[in-house]
């Protein structure tokens, strides 16, 4: 779990250093074509002009997410709010999170997610599949309350099948107790 | 099993010449007769040999489970396998203590199966005996006869004859063990049974949990399911022909309905969301499940023939974790409704719901006993899960078991024992399945090849 939790601090302290030298490894992006072939997922961009190509891979960092991918909403939104013990109340800080996804879902019109919602391990199979159930439509019902269609949010229930802190213990009890945007 | 055994009717089945009744099975198309025998042994008084299962601890009943006569090198080895599984059996009960086949002065023979030397038996003090003879006849065809004996009052207590197919010796040792559980402790047996469970396996961040089914002890295991999806809370239909159970296969969590025999499944109802947390109706009709829709999770029962579908509750709590009582009437489950976790029991169509858990902490997963008189639970409190029984109008709750995580209850089809899943402090990543005497004695780790969790057992298979 610890481990986990630092690959993905280093990834986010990376972001933050590639932007700030962004102008420098930009350049560098520029001259690997590969990576903006590898960047147009559709196919529909082929025809699309050199210059352009140029233009845009100039303006992304090689090491930065797609925007719009589940890359993206992890590193600059933050995909998961947190739950306190056998509860579905949004604290302030997850209504914070799902403010700004619901911006960046504004951002991105045919985006549509997958709420899961989990809990820890400290309780019967049954009941936390209908916690996380309750949790994932909290989350949902806000996200559609600021303003997102309820046509792009599913969600589904994982219960306590699917931890993502491995550990048993307080700490990964907490960062269990979640729910999760999933970009289909 | 043939209802001769029970209690004052084994008099009759002893008298000589009574022509002998004949019960057919069929299994898996394949034909088990049982025979219940009697024709060598004298008719005398009842005998005073039982065992008391309703006191807490008991001293276990030595008994001596010699080989089954064979005549051939085929029949000895069927022979030495039945011993082996129903000393096995009877052992595990707690009830039981198999006595060392060193200390057998008697050697196995074709008269020990009528009359045996007691005072061989005597000697070594085995209070109970059973002799047995195998016998294979042409083609796959076999026969197996046993009889129980009282050696200390020289009674013959019971018999029975199988006749089947050589495949089957095992279910024949698991009937003879019922038959002789059954005489010796005056309560219908649980070994000719099966457990279907979620068999575990791979990192807890992504879990393989595949459905799985085996004998009660360990043998014969089969998956049900391949694992590439979540597989779930499997429960037994009372024929045990059928199971239901949650599978993720088509991305929401859904109730299945499975035939074990065909393997044919299919969704139950047309819920436009999740539905989970299935059982059975005593009567094999009806399915009660959870239905969630927009955080809110509800009881629906669903008439199997018809598939007419009711809505049992109606309020914003969860409510989930239903079982019906034996004889159909209520149903127990879970609710939040109070602010926390707990049980209640309502009429099966939905009345008069009450809460009948009042002790301290959450309380969840009730599961009727079939004999009616108790619901088991999960109890979480101060940090550590408990299994315990409560009767269903609240009164006299018992811890049996506690531990870091122990959860999902399921009875032994003669309401003695329970099974459930234990994760222990000390190896929490491990689960197992765990067997305790209602008494909370004779606690028992149940063999699995995995890590296992959601163990359901089956009734007695017919």
């Amino acid at each position: 779990m610890k481990i986990r939790w630092l690959v993905s601090l280093a990834a986010v302290l990376l972001v933050v250093a590639a932007c700030e030298s962004a102008p420098d490894t930009a350049s560098s992006a520029a001259d690997d074509g590969s990576s903006t072939s590898a960047n147009n997922t559709d196919g529909s961009d082929a025809s699309i002009d050199s210059s352009n190509v140029e233009t845009q891979v100039a303006s992304i960092d090689a090491s930065a997410p797609i925007p719009g991918t589940q890359e993206d909403l992890v590193q600059n939104v933050g995909d998961r709010v947190f739950f306190a013990l056998d509860s579905a109340v949004l604290s302030p800080q997850s209504r914070g999170v799902l403010e700004r996804q619901a911006e960046w879902l504004n951002l991105f019109p045919d985006a549509k997610v997958t709420i899961e919602g989990h809990c820890d391990e400290r309780g019967t199979r049954e009941y936390n599949l209908a916690l996380g159930e309750r949790r994932a439509a909290a989350a949902r019902k806000y996200l559609m309350a600021l303003g997102v269609d309820g046509s792009r949010l599913e969600t589904i229930s994982y219960g306590k099948e699917r931890p993502y802190a491995l550990g048993h213990d307080g700490e990964s009890w907490n960062l269990n107790r979640r729910s999760v945007s999933v970009v289909n | 099993m043939h209802s001769c055994l029970i209690g004052a009717d084994c008099r009759l089945m002893i008298e000589p010449r009574r022509p002998l009744r004949v019960v057919r099975l069929f299994v898996a198309g394949l034909l088990v007769a049982a025979t219940a025998v009697g024709w060598l042994a004298p008719s005398t008084a009842r005998a005073d040999l039982q065992v008391d299962i309703t006191r807490g601890h008991v001293e276990p009943l030595p008994i001596a489970v010699p080989v089954f006569y064979g005549e051939t090198e085929e029949e000895k080895e069927v022979g030495r396998n039945l011993a082996a599984v129903i000393s096995r059996n009877l052992e595990y009960s707690g009830l039981f203590r198999p006595v060392s086949p060193k200390a057998f002065i008697e050697k196995v023979s074709p008269s020990m199966l009528g009359q045996p030397r007691f005072a061989d038996w005597r000697i070594i003090n085995a209070q109970a005996l059973v002799t047995g003879r195998v016998t294979l006849g042409p083609g796959q065809k076999f026969s197996v006869e046993f009889r129980l004996w009282d050696v200390f009052a020289g009674d013959y207590l019971a018999g029975l004859r199988f006749q089947s197919v050589e495949g089957l010796w095992r279910r024949i040792a698991h009937k003879a063990s019922d038959a002789i559980y059954e005489r010796l402790t005056g309560e219908s047996g649980y070994f000719d049974t099966r457990i279907v469970y979620v068999s575990e396996s791979g990192p807890l961040d992504n879990r393989v949990k595949r459905l799985a089914i085996m004998d009660q002890d360990g043998e014969n295991l089969r998956f049900l399911t391949d694992g590439k999806s979540l597989a779930l809370t499997p429960r037994f239909s009372p024929t045990a022909q059928e199971i239901t159970y949650l599978s993720f296969e088509r991305g929401a969590p859904r109730v299945y309905l499975r035939n074990l025999d065909t393997g044919q499944k299919e969704v139950l109802g047309r819920f436009p969301g999740m539905t989970f947390a299935p059982r059975f109706s005593p009567d094999g009709n009806r399915v009660v499940l959870t239905y969630a829709k927009d955080g809110n999770s509800e009881l629906f029962e669903m008439h199997l023939p018809t598939g007419d579908i009711s809505q049992l509750t109606r309020n914003d709590a969860i409510d989930t974790g239903p079982s019906y009582s034996p004889d159909g009437e209520f149903v127990a489950f879970e609710s939040d409704r109070g602010g926390s976790q707990q049980i209640y029991v309502m009429e099966s169509d939905g009345g008069s719901a009450r809460r009948i858990t009042f002790g301290k902490g959450r309380y969840g997963t009730p599961v009727w006993s079939p004999r009616g008189d108790l619901i088991a639970f999960t109890r979480q409190s101060g940090g550590r899960f408990a299994i315990g029984v409560i009767r269903p109008d609240g009164s006299g709750e018992r811890i049996l078991v506690q531990d870091y995580l122990v959860e999902g209850p399921t009875w032994a089809p003669n309401g003695r024992v329970l099974m459930f899943m234990r994760q222990t402090s000390r190896d929490p990543d491990a689960s197992e399945l765990v067997t305790i005497d209602i008494t909370g004695h004779n606690e028992r780790i149940v063999f699995t090849t995995t890590a296992a969790s959601d163990p359901a057992w089956s009734p007695l298979i017919p």
